[in-house]
This record gives C-alpha cells, sequence and structure tokens, in this order.
C-alpha cells in the first residue's frame, strides 16, 4: 500500500529563508502522526505544502502514491496544472487555527456549500450529511447560527464538520486549539479524538497540547530547524527522548515535568 | 425677475443632473468591478487592460475627457449625443476610482478565507463569488457613497459640452438676467439638497446589502 503521504527531498524557500532542505516524511494510510516542535521549526509550512497553500521549490510530495505538485504529460513530469491539484486538493482537507469559517454563511451553509458546489452532491444529501456531521461534533442545534454567535471552540467543531464533508483521505490540523480559551480546549480535543475513531482517516497535527498527543498519536514528530531531529511512539518521545533538543522543548512545553 | 420664475429653468437643470448623475454611477459601477476584479485576475489578458484604463482615467483630467469623448471622438468617426458623452465621461472617470475601491475591498478580505476556500477546492471564480466579494461588498459601500456624491459634483463640467445640467440652466441664467446672487445662491442649494438625498440613498443601500450579505441579523 502506497503511503498516504510522502515528502522526498523536498526544498521550500521564502525568499532567502531556507524552511526545509531536502526534507524526507512518510506518513501511512490511517496513521495519526503529531508535529511537535519550537514555533519556527516549519511544521505549519509543511501542512501547508500540503494543503497547496505553499508551493515547494524542489523534491516531490506524493499523496497515496500520486505526485501533487507535478504531473506526467506525454511521458514527462512537469508542472502540476491547476486541474490537476483540484483533482489532489480532494484528498485533503484543513482544518486552521483561526478556524476561518465563512463569516456570511450559517454554520449549516459553512458546511454544505463546498460539498454542493464542488462536489455537485444535492443539496438534500448535502444537508443531511452536514446535519449528521453536526451531532458528531455536538452542535446540531446551531445549524442555523452564523459564526460569531459562536464560541471559539463552537466556531473550531464547525470548521472540523467542514472539512470532513468533503470526505478528505487526510486530515490536517495546524494548532486546532492554539487561538481558544482554556476552557475550550476540551471540546475540541474531544471531538478530534472521536474524529480519530471513528473515521479512517489519516490525520497530520500541529500542536502544543503534549497531553493530547501523547494519548492520540500513532507517532509523533519533533522538528527542529526544519527537519525532523528524532520521531517515534509517543511513550518513547515523550518519556526517553534520545536527543539532547528534543529533552530541552519537552522542559519548556511541559515545565512541571521533565519525564511525564 | 423673481425667484419664483428663476427657479423653474434651475429645476429642469437639476433634473437633468440627477438623471445624468443616477445613470453615470450606475454604469460607473459596473467599470469598477469589471475592472477592480480584472485587476486581481491571474491572467494577464484581463489584469493589463484593467490596469491600463484605471490609470489613463485616473490619470487625466475628467474635462478632458468628456471633451474628447464630445469633440474628438466624432472626428474619427464615432459621434456621442452630449447626453450619452456626458454620461460615459463621468461613469469612465468614476469606475476608475471605484474600481481601486472594489480592488481594496476585496484584498482586504482576510487571507485566511482565500486559504479556507483553497482547503475547499472551490475554483478561483467560486472563491470570488460566493466567499470574497459577499464579505467584501458591505466595505465597499461607503467608499462608493462618498464616489457617488463626488460623482454628482463632478457632474457640473458636462455644462460645457452642452448639456443642459443645473450649472448650465445657471449660467444661461445669469447671462440672461445678471441676478448672479440669487441665481448662484439657489444652485448650491439645488445640488447640496441632491448630494442629501444620494447620500442617504447610499446609506439605505449599504443597508441592504450588510442584510442580504448576512452580516446584520
Ligand atoms: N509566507 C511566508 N513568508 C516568509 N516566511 C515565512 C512564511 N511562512 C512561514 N515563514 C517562515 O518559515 C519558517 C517556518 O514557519 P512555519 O512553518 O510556520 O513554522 P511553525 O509552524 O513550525 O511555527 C519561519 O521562520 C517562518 O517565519
Ligand atoms: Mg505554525
Amino acid at each position: 500500500m502506497n503511503p498516504a503521504v510522502r515528502f522526498r527531498q523536498v526544498t521550500k524557500r521564502f525568499g532567502d529563508l531556507t524552511v526545509l532542505e531536502q526534507f524526507d516524511f512518510e506518513v501511512a494510510q490511517g496513521e495519526i502522526v503529531t508535529l511537535i516542535g519550537a514555533s519556527g521549526s516549519g511544521k505549519s509550512t509543511v501542512l501547508r505544502i500540503l494543503m497547496t497553500l505553499e508551493e515547494l521549490q524542489d523534491g516531490e510530495v506524493e499523496i497515496e502514491g500520486e505526485p501533487l505538485w507535478h504531473e506526467r504529460k506525454g511521458g514527462r513530469t512537469v508542472a502540476a496544472s491547476e486541474q490537476h491539484l483540484r483533482r489532489m486538493r480532494k484528498k485533503v482537507g484543513m482544518v486552521f487555527q483561526q478556524f476561518n469559517l465563512f463569516p456570511h454563511m450559517s454554520v449549516l451553509r459553512n458546511i454544505t456549500e463546498a460539498p454542493i458546489h464542488v462536489l455537485q452532491l444535492p443539496r438534500a444529501e448535502a444537508e443531511t450529511r452536514a446535519r449528521e456531521l453536526l451531532r458528531l461534533v455536538g452542535l446540531e442545534e446551531k445549524a442555523d447560527a452564523f459564526p460569531e454567535q459562536l464560541s471559539g471552540g463552537q466556531q473550531q467543531r464547525v470548521a472540523i464538520a467542514r472539512a470532513l464533508a468533503m470526505r478528505p483521505r487526510v486530515l490536517l490540523f495546524d494548532e486546532p486549539t492554539s487561538a481558544l480559551d482554556p476552557e475550550m480546549v476540551g471540546e475540541v480535543l474531544n471531538v478530534i479524538r472521536q474524529v480519530a475513531g471513528e473515521h479512517e482517516l489519516t490525520m497530520i497535527l500541529v500542536t502544543h497540547e503534549m497531553n493530547f498527543a501523547r494519548e492520540i498519536s500513532d507517532r509523533v514528530c519533533f522538528f527542529d530547524q526544519g527537519r525532523i531531529l528524532e520521531q517515534g511512539p509517543p511513550e518513547q518521545i515523550f518519556t526517553a527522548p534520545r536527543e539532547e533538543r528534543t529533552r530541552e522543548f519537552l522542559r519548556t512545553v511541559l515545565p512541571d515535568s521533565g519525564r511525564t | 425677475m423673481m425667484f419664483a420664475q428663476l427657479l423653474p429653468p434651475l429645476l429642469r437643470g437639476a433634473e437633468i443632473t440627477a438623471q445624468i448623475t443616477l445613470a453615470s454611477t450606475l454604469l460607473g459601477a459596473l467599470f469598477a468591478f469589471a475592472a477592480g476584479i480584472g485587476k486581481l485576475s491571474r491572467h494577464r489578458a484581463l489584469r493589463w487592460p484593467a490596469v491600463g484604463y484605471i490609470e489613463v482615467f485616473r490619470g487625466t483630467s475628467l474635462l478632458v475627457q468628456l471633451f474628447w469623448l464630445f469633440f474628438a471622438l466624432p472626428i474619427i468617426g464615432i459621434s456621442l449625443s452630449p447626453l450619452s458623452a456626458g454620461i460615459l465621461g463621468l461613469s469612465l472617470n468614476i469606475g476608475a476610482y471605484g474600481a481601486e475601491v472594489v480592488r481594496g475591498a476585496l484584498q482586504a478580505t482576510a487571507r485566511g478565507q482565500r486559504e479556507a476556500a483553497r482547503a475547499l477546492n472551490f475554483t478561483p471564480r467560486q472563491t470570488l463569488w460566493r466567499i470574497l466579494l459577499p464579505q467584501a461588498l458591505p466595505e465597499m459601500m461607503p467608499p462608493f457613497g462618498n464616489l457617488a456624491v463626488q460623482n454628482l459634483k463632478d457632474s457640473a463640467l458636462v455644462s460645457l459640452i452642452t448639456l443642459a445640467d443645473l450649472t448650465y440652466q445657471a449660467q444661461n441664467l445669469r447671462n440672461i438676467t445678471l441676478q448672479t446672487v440669487p441665481i448662484l445662491t439657489a444652485t448650491l442649494l439645488l445640488y447640496f439638497a441632491m448630494a442629501l438625498v444620494l447620500t442617504a440613498a447610499m446609506r439605505w443601500l449599504e443597508r441592504r446589502v450588510r442584510y442580504a450579505a448576512g452580516h446584520e441579523r
């Protein structure tokens, strides 16, 4: 089986700043991987390349064995066309730190808009499915509310439902709880937990919630200056990190517990 | 000549002024959206003409634009009536300024909205019409209101291409009656009254747009 995601020798620069250099990374289908590491270490960039929000300068990215940023045309490999990107993008969904709900649409329309107009689902079907997803995230009664009437935690739960409505194969979470008041973090993590349990999804999460990462992940990757310095099962990373940089990072994010 | 006798010709002129202001503001809005959206296009074939139009019409005098449409264009074979030339000139001019309003409001919509639209695989066109414009439109309304009033005031220049608008009638009456103070005072007041009505109308429109775009519930 092809890996869900594969980065091969990927280089990503912003002007003079090289964020990823000959970066390799693989995620198996159905695997739940958490990316941890200091701010600026390149975690979001990895997700944003997968969501086609950032282009890369060199190397290859594959989703389920198919190149994302390239396609083969007449025996040659060329830069991906817009059609190719649209076809590949179907496989990927993303939940953003700032939720990014559409403020001018009701909760229900936030969830049905893309299934209706992008996937061409009949409206009735899209709405039935949207209500099921709202039930999954515990917000059935908010279908007709508008984003501004919801708390941050509720907005993020809607954003998760909206991403799931597109039936992605790979779901990306970029610090989904970092913009939330502390008392709302739990409800969002619960929903992610449930999604992980009920859907056959590959998930890649960037998070600073270390306990959550430890509990939910199949694998944890520690990012340091655009490289994965260390990776492994959560137990190993959190209790017996091999690298000094990893230990140092964990000390700063888990101040009361050198080894939890 | 008494005030009562001065008023009817001034009112006839005001009617023309109102008509051309209304027509050129509406047509100008069309130009504004076409050029403002065009300027943001990924396609050069759309972007360059939009930029060219905006720069030319913002960078030259409205009076010269009107003269060009009315006096120069017939010589190269296209004759416009004074009314057509006046409305076209005003709307092209106001459209160029409006285009910058449209562009600015679209660009000011949060980057996160564009990224969410991309993540949900909307086409660029769907993103524009379904996500960005509905959010940007209410933001455009106050500057559009200012432009509409600006347009009303600019419309006085059409008197110089023989259109019998309020300014034209005022000048005409002044030449006949020599009653400069009452005539020009009445003219000022008429322009001011029309500006008030226009401002109120634009406020109303802004509320409608906000409501339709789902911003006010
Ligand atoms: N659009 C951009 N333009 C310039 N630099 C950027 C841009 N996005 C990210 N960077 C830089 O790339 C580096 C990695 O960023 P990012 O992937 O967001 O890190 P992380 O998510 O781990 O905090 C940082 O140094 C950041 O400043
Ligand atoms: Mg980040």
